[in-house]
């Protein structure tokens, strides 16, 4: 690598997070730390029936046997549970607020500043968006429009006061809350997230979209999502998120679940923008997110798209049960990581029902000192006659610090499964450099070129309205330079 | 003086390439080089075009009244100096319109001309790729992905017909091509051709000066060059090879 390849790449390293401002905004916390009265009190606010306080309870036992899993290729001193706040609601939340003209108007300027204004008339067209501050959804739009087509798009916590049959059939149902930790913790402590219900037949008209965003300090996020899509449905979710800098490491653990009966399609995109830390690599958010979907009826399909860029450490495997014959499953990703980011994503696919499928395709970027790995299982189990699984994971390396891994795992119990695995690493090429600059293109502009060149095959599974988004994330992760 | 080339001696690790080498170029002119494998051809090119990997021992090159060692490889590239290349690389995922729409902005920018917009570059792309009889959906394409030899070729000269450049250096551009690629590729070169810019032309056979008029043939030899005069030179290597000027 030449001198000035490794100039511009400190210069990238340099990162400015230009969503790392603090909303200076009163907020309601209880006491620091995880006992039963903490879980009481957040499922007091959120005045929640006995049946939900009892769930959370029975998870927090099971947590209080568990640790923490240890397979990741991450490195982190020890999370302190009881040095964080489970809850935090600006002032003034004990209800949600009817309209816009109630909510707090630092609020609305923090979106606004985040670009994403709460105003339906000047929200993106054709998008609908819940949005939660710390830990409640503070406005939800498009809500009348879509609830003409009977789909159900809502908080969590309203979702639990207003259709208890729906929360009790499917709340953990594809995650049990005994799952692993970050599960049971989730479980107990959750605090806010999206609940959506689309109706048999229903294709829903636009994309519905999430924002998160992490304000208060010393603050846990415990989002919970759960996506019910039934017959013969279809629907398209986008979520995104945002944290102030903050010396301090915070935690993140989400728990999202979704369920696509017969014919239905479910298609989740994510693009994490979580604070990832200064150049030092102090502060930025410990990412421990379970995602998981339930293909259970015959013909359904979940495809599950990331675009990982922040965080100080992301853990994360958005994962398909294909458990209805012929169901697929998809999971695309971009992760990069930069300075001291460290990445452990991938993905699980189960097949279970006959002729299902699944394509997993990651790319994986590396710049700085960052630790990025992909990691996946694929297993088939016994009657899962027919299936089949293609993988294809790339990894790029930019600069001689940084690391990239690849832990592909394969279990398979029926000879008819067919399963094929390519996985390439590759530096930036010196080459294409040289080829892009002797056109006139600076040296930024190059490596932005080429490795959003390098993740097309993903960021082109976006929706429209979020792929250019996207691309000038990743550019900005590269650059550091806008903000 | 358009390009003038003083005294070059250039050395990559710890083998020198380029051995005193001089050369002029005037605006309007087509000088061919021609040499055996191994002479410093290419490395003369890439020395011109910036790339970073050689160690200049002694020397100047004066571009356009700038001394080239002052700009790096963008910068030669916008004040008008284009490579075809040899082997040009593939960048997958890159898509040829975005990529050449910027590329000939970064040019314009730095001339402090105005930027071309989406539509009238499509204009204009699409105009130059017929002239040079390529197809529309190669315009679809990833840059030089999954193209043959003679695509990417012809990419080479589309590109450069596009960016117009003022020296234009081909390097080694007949290799791999089959005749009527060679004939599609040369008509392109002069096309291009005014009285306003200048080509270097490096070529290991005769092949290629059949179809494009040099004004001036030099014989490069073991770094230096040997002997300069007009297309008879290149006749008289056809004929006798190179083994003379050794």
């Amino acid at each position: 690598m030449n001198s000035e390849t490794l100039n511009t790449l400190n210069s990238y390293s340099k990162n400015k997070y230009k969503y790392g401002f603090v909303t200076e905004i009163d907020d309601e916390k209880p006491r620091k730390g995880l006992n039963e009265d903490t879980i009481k009190f957040i499922s007091q606010k959120k005045n929640e029936p006995q049946w939900m306080l009892d769930w959370r309870l029975k998870a927090y036992s099971k947590w209080k046997k568990m640790k923490e899993p240890k397979w990741a290729n991450l490195s982190f001193p020890e999370i302190d549970y009881q040095d964080i706040y489970y809850y935090s609601a600006p002032k003034g939340f004990e209800k949600k607020p009817k309209d816009l003209s109630e909510v707090d108007p630092k609020l609305i300027e923090t979106y606004n500043k985040l670009g994403i204004p709460l105003e339906e008339q000047k929200v993106l067209a054709g998008v609908a968006v819940d949005v939660v501050f710390d830990s409640v959804s503070v406005a939800t739009t498009y809500k009348g429009e879509l609830e003409k087509l009977g789909i159900i798009f809502c908080s969590i916590g309203e979702a639990i006061q207003k259709h208890p049959d729906l929360i009790k059939k499917y709340l953990g149902s594809v995650i049990p809350p005994g799952d692993h930790s970050f599960s049971a913790l989730n479980s107990a402590v959750f605090t806010d997230g999206s609940f959506v219900y689309i109706p048999e037949g229903v294709k829903c008209p636009m994309e519905l979209s999430t924002y998160f965003r992490i304000n208060a300090e010393n603050t846990g996020q415990f989002e919970r999502t759960l996506i019910i899509a039934d017959k013969g449905s279809y629907v398209s979710y986008l979520e995104g998120c945002t944290a102030p800098k903050r010396d301090d490491n915070q935690l993140h653990a989400a728990n999202v679940e979704l369920i696509a009966l017969e014919d239905a399609e479910i298609k989740y995109s994510t693009v994490q923008n979580w604070y990832p830390g200064d150049e030092d690599g102090k502060g930025g958010i410990y990412n421990f997110v379970t995602k998981r979907g339930l293909c259970a009826g015959k013909n359904s399909k979940i495809s599950w798209t990331q675009v990982e860029t922040g965080s100080a450490i992301t853990w994360k495997y958005p994962s398909c049960i294909l458990k209805g014959d012929n169901s697929i499953g998809e999971f695309y990703s971009v992760a990069i990581t930069n300075n001291f980011q460290q990445a452990d994503t991938g993905t699980k696919m189960t097949h279970i029902g006959k002729n299902t499928k699944s394509k997993i395709i990651s790319k994986g970027i590396s710049l700085g000192k960052s630790q990025n790995t992909y990691r996946g299982e694929v297993s088939f189990l016994r009657k899962a006659n027919k299936a089949r699984n293609y993988t294809q994971c790339d990894s790029l390396l930019v600069g001689n610090q940084c690391g990239a891994h690849t832990v592909p795992y394969i279990d398979s119990k029926n000879n008819t499964a067919v399963i094929e695995h390519e996985a390439s690493t590759s530096k930036i090429n010196e080459d294409q450099l040289y080829y892009c600059r002797q056109r006139g293109l600076s040296h930024e502009e190059a490596v932005s070129l080429i490795v959003n060149g390098f993740c097309k095959q993903v960021l082109q599974e976006l929706p429209m309205e979020f792929a250019v988004e996207a691309q000038k994330l990743v550019s900005i992760s590269l650059e550091g330079s806008v903000g | 003086m358009f390009l003038e080339i003083k005294d070059l001696s250039v050395k990559i690790e710890n083998k020198n390439i380029l051995k005193s080498l001089n050369l002029n170029i005037n605006k309007g002119e087509v000088h061919a080089i021609m040499g055996p494998n191994g002479s410093g051809k290419s490395t003369l090119a890439n020395v011109l075009a910036g790339k970073e990997d050689y160690e200049i021992l002694n020397g100047r090159i004066n571009f356009k009244d700038n001394d080239l060692f002052d700009l790096n490889i963008e910068e030669r590239a916008q004040e008008g100096m284009f490579l075809a290349f040899q082997y040009p690389v593939e960048i997958p995922g890159v898509n040829i319109t975005p990529f050449l729409h910027s590329a000939i902005n970064s040019k314009r920018k730095r001339m402090n001309e105005e930027e071309i917009d989406n539509l009238s570059f499509a204009k204009l792309l699409k105009s130059k790729a017929s002239d040079l009889g390529i197809n529309i959906d190669m315009l679809k394409r990833s840059v030089n992905t999954g193209f043959s030899g003679g695509e990417k070729k012809r990419y080479e000269i589309l590109q450069m017909s596009i960016l117009n450049p003022d020296l234009a250096i081909l390097d080694e551009t007949d290799s791999g091509l089959d005749i009527d690629a060679l004939k599609i590729v040369t008509d392109g070169v002069n096309k291009l051709k005014t009285n306003d810019n200048s080509f270097l032309i490096i070529t290991h056979y005769q092949k290629l000066l059949d179809y494009i008029k040099p004004d001036y043939v030099h014989v490069m030899v073991n770094g230096s060059i040997v002997k300069s005069g007009g297309s008879e030179i290149a006749a008289e290597i056809e004929k006798d090879g190179f083994q003379k000027f050794q």
